[in-house]
């Protein structure tokens, strides 16, 4: 029997985007799954309706053997009914219960014994031991975030929804939060479906991911997989991201690091706490293509290569060059004639060590 | 003063704040969550004794509870007595009559509780009804609050209905506000000054109570 969830289903919103989906989500080994995709792409509503909140018109949903959603036979399985973790983006705590009693809130059925253990358990899982007597409001945002959590896994649930879990926070708190993130949704090993619209948090994150647009899945597979190897432009314009490739941080002085990936040598700017294994993610746009032989620039990488394939976009021009790997490149028409790039022809590709992201990886 | 009229008006109060807080609830939960398309049918009929006069009400009330209607007819059938010029008469067309006074407050309370506190507690697994008593009611105290007060307020000045359903009977149906309509008749200005005073201060005090929890106007309909 199939360990998974699959859904096939169709939503109208008067006025907005039709949701027609099909996904199998694998629960068995325990895996995250990336809904990704622009705002407005009907991801959320993809994850509501997973949760039994919002009901399609027409198809069915189904996790392993039960049916939870049947449009033909009326069968709606209440979000009760469902043993999820569900936490939404603005993490909805509860004001008029302290930490501690937003994470008890669902624990129903164990003796009250039991029931703080389970809470002590997931308040120092999350390392929020001291925050348990404070209300939400005195929360900070990251903090917010881990009660909710917290909250989110303490029944113990089949299956995490987690919508948008980073993106109501600033900037430095998302870096952190997103690597104890991962190492969480690692060591629960509970299967769970994440909604983003950052491609980082994508990359760090999950084990498979679905790019959705216009409430259509567009392509699913491994998120590097799906970031390098778009399979049409709408894809790539919706991830946004074109080289993504696996690497080893091989030594990090004075903030920059250098990563091996294949053969070359790649420079980066350093975050703290980098680990060895990373995807380099290098976006098209930042990769200025020369002529082998030409002058310095402030950009620290320079990689010699062949020139793969050209594709015209209009205004511009994608270009894919293997250096020791594949990066793609986007260039203007004008510059494209002026370098006169041809498939088999030898070119120089720069690109600065900041527009080297390093995610790390799972 | 009357001292027995005052005591029959504070019971008849309590009595009405008390059973409309127990009717008003699922009344407004039904009035803010429900989807049917015809649901503001209900609420216009709710909210009628806003602005309907109080003795067309009691007209009306007085005729359904009469002895030529079923509804009367089954009541005296069941008790011995007729419901007009009774105690329960009274009571029955004072709840009707402040039926808006604790219904709205309570409906606009509910409409304040984030939709999405809502769904994070049936995503914990807890059914509508739990999550209505610790959720919804302890997120809504100061409504509740409110409507036992004003719908207790509204019954204390009620003249109208009382008197077209309750008559005036000395100790069962004689409430101030009649107390003080007799007093006048009869030309005793100190005893409708006295008991006038009372009330204004306790209405006074009673809204005062209301206003200072909510710092702001009650409004008629709770803004969508």
């Amino acid at each position: 029997m199939a360990t998974e969830i699959a859904l096939n289903i169709r939503k109208t919103f008067v006025g907005c985007t039709t949701i027609a989906v099909q996904l199998r989500l694998p629960l068995d080994p325990p895996s995250v799954t990336i809904l990704f995709g622009p705002s407005g792409s009907g991801k959320t509503t993809i994850l509501r309706c997973l949760a039994g909140l919002e009901q399609p018109e027409e198809g069915t949903i189904s996790c392993n053997s039960q049916i939870w959603f049947d449009a033909a036979t009326h069968v709606h399985v209440p979000p009760q009914a469902r043993g999820l973790g569900y936490m939404a983006q603005d993490y909805a705590l509860f004001p008029n219960h302290t930490v501690e009693g937003n994470i008890a809130y669902g624990l129903s059925g164990i003796s009250v014994q039991e029931k703080k253990v389970r809470v002590s358990e997931v308040l120092s899982l999350l390392q929020i031991k001291e925050l348990a007597q404070q209300k939400p409001t005195q929360l900070s945002g990251g903090q917010q975030q881990r009660v909710a959590l917290a909250r989110a896994i303490a029944r113990r649930p089949q299956l995490l929804l987690l919508d948008e879990p980073l993106s109501a926070l600033d900037a430095p708190t998302r870096i952190k939060l997103c690597e104890d993130l991962r190492m969480l949704l690692t060591r629960l090993a509970i299967p769970s479906v994440v909604v983003t619209h950052d491609w980082t948090e994508a990359l760090a994150l999950g084990d498979q991911m679905a790019v959705i647009d216009n409430g259509r899945v567009l392509q699913t597979g491994k998120p590097q997989e799906v970031f390098s190897q778009p399979i049409n432009a709408d894809v790539a314009r919706v991830v946004g991201i074109e080289t993504v490739i696996q690497g080893r941080v091989r030594e990090i002085r004075d903030e920059l690091a250098t990563v091996q990936v294949g053969p070359v040598p790649v420079i980066a700017v350093a975050s703290p706490g980098l680990e060895s294994d990373v995807f380099v993610c290098i976006r098209a746009e930042d990769v200025t293509l020369e002529l082998a032989g030409s002058s310095e620039t402030s950009a620290r990488n320079h990689l010699r290569g062949t020139v793969q394939t050209v594709t015209s976009l209009g205004a511009l021009v994608r270009v894919t060059i293997d250096c020791g790997f594949l990066l793609t490149a986007l260039v203007t028409r004008s510059a494209h004639s002026e370098l006169r790039l041809a498939i088999g022809s030898d070119v120089r590709a720069a690109f600065k060590a900041g527009s080297v992201h390093l995610i790390p990886r799972r | 003063m009357n001292w027995m009229a005052i005591g029959v008006t504070c019971k008849l109060a309590t009595l009405t704040s008390l059973t409309l807080l127990i009717i008003g609830l699922p009344i407004a939960y039904w009035l803010t969550y429900s989807k049917w398309r015809w649901k503001f049918l209900i609420e216009s009929i709710v909210a009628l004794p806003l602005v309907l006069p109080p003795t067309v009400l009691g007209f009306y009330i007085l005729i359904a509870i009469g002895p030529h209607s079923p509804i009367g007819r089954f009541y005296t059938d069941l008790v011995g007595h007729p419901l007009p010029f009774s105690f329960q008469g009274l009571l029955l067309a004072s709840i009707l009559y402040s039926l808006p006074f604790a219904v709205q407050p309570f409906a606009a309370a509910f409409e304040q509780v984030d939709r999405k506190l809502i769904e994070a507690s049936w995503t914990l697994g807890l059914s509508k009804l739990k999550t209505f008593f610790k959720l919804i009611l302890p997120l809504s105290t100061a409504g509740l609050i409110t409507g036992v007060v004003l719908s207790f307020a509204h019954t204390l000045g009620e003249f109208g209905v009382v008197l077209m359903v309750g008559g005036n009977i000395e100790g069962v149906t004689r409430t101030v506000s009649i107390e003080i309509y007799d007093d006048v008749q009869a030309l005793n200005y100190i005893g409708a000054a006295k008991t006038s005073a009372l009330l204004l201060v306790v209405s006074y005090a009673v809204l005062l109570l209301v206003y200072a929890m909510n710092r702001r106007v009650w409004s008629v309909w709770p803004q969508k």
